[in-house]
């Protein structure tokens, strides 16, 4: 039979535990036994796809899901999305979510006491084109409370979520902003173990896509796991 | 050059936002060859309690065996519209239910061919990074050879396999226990 390519396992200090004591959640949520090591096979490698039938036309775009503009400050997100290899993972799909400018989920759980945005929904998705670049149109989430700890506060983020090519290179993460100053303070973002891994999850300003009298410009790069350069399974 | 992967992070209790346009519960369209089952379950958490905020996905192959992807290269044939994703959100009692077929014997490791199987992904708040397990199937005597079941220990294999509902036509009971007795074998992939 044809032998399987298997993927890297992540670098060190790149991802985080499932157990983070400081984030309260993860305590009776993380498994406490050992995981067991599965070596790759052909319903790892494998994974769903997904096309552009399965994407609409506006769909990258969160400010115009409404009869009116949402409030706040609008901004334009791109970036590529790479493998370990440096090589961009083309026709993807990304989902997205996030708070309105004020910090509030259009969700019944959500019961911030912070407006509701009747024009903003918060969800979107796109695929990335043949180069691995992708782009949405939103607009810059607002941070809110969590009662994780004393004045426990969300630094502003945007969720971001990809299949890449494969059930390994699944991933959701977030996205946070340039300058934020309750990053040092959040036991999510604190979870990658690694601070040059930790300051990848930090977009960068982007002059060149900030359109004059309309959006801020920023940039987001994902890596998705590669695969091993020897076959797995023989 | 090598780039290093972008961490993870956890989807939150808002994940419905950006995932619920692509829940699908139903594996399986009519005329579609083999045997239906609906897998249906809960999860708990460490204190025992229902997980209101969990997705459960999965991928798996067609009766036959075969991936709806290009990676499976095996002249076999490919059921026509079967996709093999299942996304479903748990309710507030931490029930899930996703009406699939029962997969077929696709390859493993060494060429040896692996017992009927479901991968599946979990993803909740308090989970930063998603946990990775497998659905078995009752009643298979190819549980038994299974290059993955034979890596856990003999008394944690009961966790992967799904339990046959008495009474019930096609009914299969699999839970996900975060933490504790009957804990669930996860996966490091």
């Amino acid at each position: 039979m044809a032998e399987i390519t298997g993927y890297r396992r992540p670098h060190w200090g790149t991802q985080p535990s499932y157990l983070h004591p400081t984030y309260g959640s993860s305590q009776r949520r993380s498994p406490t036994k050992p995981l067991v090591v599965l070596p790759h096979t052909l319903s790892e490698v494998t994974g769903p796809l997904f096309g552009h039938d399965d994407v609409g036309p506006n769909d990258n775009d969160l400010t115009r899901q409404h009869a009116g503009d949402p409030i706040g400050e609008r901004m334009i997100l791109t970036g590529r999305v790479l493998d370990e290899n440096s090589r961009p993972v083309p026709f993807t799909l990304i989902e997205l979510w996030q708070s309105n400018a004020a910090g509030r989920y259009r969700h019944k759980v959500d019961q911030h006491e912070a407006p509701l945005d009747p024009n903003f929904t918060g969800g979107g998705r796109t695929l990335t084109d043949a180069d691995g670049r992708y782009r949405f149109v939103t607009i810059k989430p607002g941070a809110y409370p969590w009662r994780n700890h004393h004045n426990a506060w969300r630094p502003a983020h945007i969720h971001l979520s990809l299949f890449g090519p494969s059930f390994l290179t699944r991933l959701v993460t977030q996205m946070y902003f340039p300058g934020d100053p309750l990053l040092p303070f959040d036991p999510i973002f604190n979870a990658i173990p690694d601070p040059i891994a930790r300051d990848r999850l930090i977009a960068a300003f982007d002059w060149e896509n900030t359109t004059p009298e309309h959006a801020l410009g920023y940039r987001f790069d994902i890596v998705l796991r590669g695969r091993d350069a020897t076959p797995m399974e023989r | 050059m090598s780039l290093r992967a972008t961490g993870s992070q956890t989807v939150g209790p808002y994940f419905h936002l950006g995932f619920s346009w692509l829940y699908v519960d139903k594996l399986a369209g009519p005329g579609m060859s083999g045997e239906r089952v609906t897998i249906e379950g809960r999860v708990l958490d460490g204190d025992g309690k229902p997980v209101g905020d969990a997705m459960i996905e999965i991928w798996q192959a067609d009766a036959h065996g075969r991936y709806a992807h290009p990676g499976d290269e095996h002249d076999k044939p490919l059921e026509p519209g079967f996709k093999g994703f299942g996304r479903v959100a748990t309710d507030e009692n931490g029930v899930f239910r996703l009406a699939t077929i029962k997969p077929g014997r696709a390859p493993g490791p060494g060429g040896q061919p692996q017992a009927p199987h479901v991968v599946v992904s979990v993803f909740m708040r308090g989970l930063l990074k998603h946990l990775v397990t497998r659905i078995y199937f009752p009643d298979e005597p190819s549980n038994a050879d299974d290059p993955v079941l034979n890596l856990v220990e003999p008394p944690r294999r009961s966790t992967l396999i799904a339990k046959t509902v008495a009474g019930s036509e096609g009914l299969l009971e699999w839970n996900v226990i975060l933490q504790g007795e009957g804990e669930t074998v996860f996966f490091d992939v």
